[in-house]
């Protein structure tokens, strides 16, 4: 009852910080930022960085998936959402019918990585390979050049931007109105960490997740689109030589105002950029940080 | 006088709370229909009922709820199965066999095993029994339906002990003496006198353990592997109707087809389990004659 109390209080006096900003130089307020697992690390430590600098500020960082924060973005139970993919035009839609009008902050850049247990001898694959082998059209590792294993496809829950992500540029190859599916026997787990212990445990699994997940506890493999492959790195990402590289982005209802604006700021400042480069992801150029705030 | 009217206060507040709880169920149950029905103004209800994909994201989205049922199925038959004959043996053995102290201590670790979390033997399943199984076994991955079984059974195991030894306890001594006097030994008795008396109440235990097993979520979510494919065995992957609503509903938007889908995926799980109580319901009033 008294946590329930402290909440509602926390949230009266960052809702009136809002609006009357009595003093400028002492902002308070709360903030619920909400959606991407794959960002949620980073975010969190961006937050952490954040409140050090307005100590009155409280931010409140949850995953979930980046449907899950899209979702809470337009039924207007989060300030910030975070997702790793783009928002849908079907999405934008709705979100225009609940009088929410999104507003996109590109953060970061990411890798998809794909992890496969240590034992796996495959090194390298390349986007058709990839292709095959999460829509069930390759189900044996000793075709690619493997051991004489059942591949077991993981994926994320469908809440998860990487999956959608991942299933519009791996698994329909990124062709618009393309119909193909994960293989049916793909497992959705719940989250990065989930597949990341699955693929630790089975020699037969592989899975992919945002490049900040990768650990020395799995092998990622080199992605290649024609002949030559490249691993997923800050490097490969910033030059665009990874195939599988995509942008990360926070989403506001409308310009952001008041605290929110001082979280955007924060994260696309150099301090919070370096937060993202903590923790693996590739921080925006100083470019992007220009035209975001023209 | 004033003895009178706190009684009168205590009273109605007592007949308030009742009142509560039927006027909760109805609402909820209200609440549930109305989102669920929806989703037939969008989407066809034969699709739903009998679709065999479950597709939420896809252009156009399927919402077949057959694999999910089936899922939620396998899932609950593997459990019962492994539960039940365990869960009635320990009973018998609490209730007939064990010296006092020894039941004592066996109560009372009947009663720790209800209170773990449920995300603690999820993650048992995750890093210790589906590895276990997928070596044993020489399966392609431990994220399978029979992992799922095997820690619902565990879950279901206390309710099933507790509930089958109460009736086994509640069957008239009279019964027991004029076995014995009849020169039966102990086994005989227990076997052809006791348990059939009490199958009423067994039958119940059963069906509550069916209601807590097809009703858990948080196991199944983290160690069946989610895969929404029709299943044909426990040894593969599959999703079931509770894990799908956990799973999906943080994505949803109020008032998407989607959303309205997960609400009929719920009413569909509470017809279930609406039907299981009350069939449990029945065994247990005429256990109780």
């Amino acid at each position: 009852m008294n946590a329930r109390l402290i909440l509602i209080i926390i949230l009266t006096t960052g809702f009136a910080g809002c609006k009357e900003t009595v003093d400028p130089n002492e902002p308070t307020g709360f903030i619920q930022v909400k959606g991407s697992d794959t960002i949620v690390n980073a975010a969190q430590m961006v937050s952490e960085e954040f409140m050090k600098d307005y100590p009155h500020v409280f931010v409140a960082i949850t995953g979930g998936g980046s449907g899950v924060g899209i979702a809470s973005l337009i039924n207007g139970t989060c300030d910030v959402a975070t997702a790793s993919r783009e928002m849908k035009q079907k999405e934008i839609d709705i979100a225009n019918q609940h009088g929410v009008a999104p507003r996109e902050f590109t953060v970061a850049y990411d890798g998809v990585a794909l992890i496969v247990n240590e034992q796996n001898p495959i090194d390298r694959l390349t986007i058709e390979e990839l292709h095959r082998i999460f829509t069930g059209k390759t189900t044996n590792w000793k075709d690619l050049g493997g051991k004489d294993l059942e591949i077991v496809t993981l994926s994320r829950e469908v809440s998860s931007g990487t999956h959608i992500y991942f299933k519009e540029e791996v698994v329909q190859l990124g062709k618009k109105g393309s119909t193909e599916e994960f293989y049916r026997k793909t497992l959705l787990l719940t989250s990065s960490q989930a597949i990341v212990e699955e693929v630790v445990a089975n020699e037969a699994a592989i899975g992919y997740l945002g490049m900040g997940y990768v650990s020395e506890r799995t092998k990622a493999l080199f992605v290649a689109n024609d002949d030559v492959g490249y691993p997923p790195n800050v490097d490969n990402v910033q030059q665009k030589k990874y195939p599988l590289s995509r942008p990360l982005y926070f989403y506001t209802n409308g310009e952001p105002n008041g605290v929110t604006k001082l979280f955007i700021d924060f994260t696309l400042s150099p301090k919070g950029q370096m937060q993202f480069s903590e923790t693996g992801f590739v921080p925006i150029g100083d470019t992007d940080i220009a035209k975001e705030n023209q | 006088m004033l003895k009178r009217t706190s009684e009168f206060v205590i009273e109605a507040c007592i007949k308030l709370s009742g009142l509560a709880v039927i006027i909760f169920v109805v609402a909820i149950f209200i609440f549930l229909l109305k989102d669920a029905l929806s989703l037939f103004g969008v989407h066809s209800i034969n699709d739903f009922l009998f679709g065999k994909k479950w597709l939420p994201i896809s252009e156009p989205a399927k919402f077949g709820v057959i694999p999910l049922l089936l899922g939620s199925l396998y899932v609950t038959v593997g459990a019962i199965v492994i539960c039940v004959p365990l869960g009635v043996c320990s009973a018998m053995f609490i209730a007939e066999v064990a010296p006092s102290h020894l039941k004592h201590v066996l109560k009372s670790l009947v009663e720790i095993l209800a209170a773990i979390p449920s995300v603690v033997l999820g993650f048992i399943g995750i890093v210790w029994l589906g590895p276990f199984l997928r070596n044993t076994l020489n399966l392609s991955t431990g994220m399978c339906g029979l992992t799922g079984s095997l820690l619902l059974a565990f879950m279901a195991l206390p309710t099933v002990i507790s509930i089958s030894e109460d009736a086994l306890i509640g069957v008239p001594k009279a019964f027991k003496e004029a076995a014995f006097g009849l020169g039966a030994t102990r086994w005989q008795t227990l076997w052809r006198i006791v348990l059939p008396s009490a199958s009423s109440g067994i039958i119940a235990a059963v069906m509550l353990g069916i209601g807590r097993v097809i009703g858990e979520t948080m196991v199944v979510m983290m160690v069946t592997g989610n895969s929404p494919v029709i299943p044909t065995s426990l040894l593969q992957p599959l999703r079931t109707l509770t894990a799908t609503i956990a799973g999906e509903m943080g994505e949803t938007v109020a008032g998407s087809e989607h959303y309205f889908a997960l609400f009929a995926v719920g009413l569909i799980l509470f017809i279930i389990t609406f039907i299981i109580n009350f069939i449990a319901d029945i065994c247990l009033r005429k256990a109780r004659k």
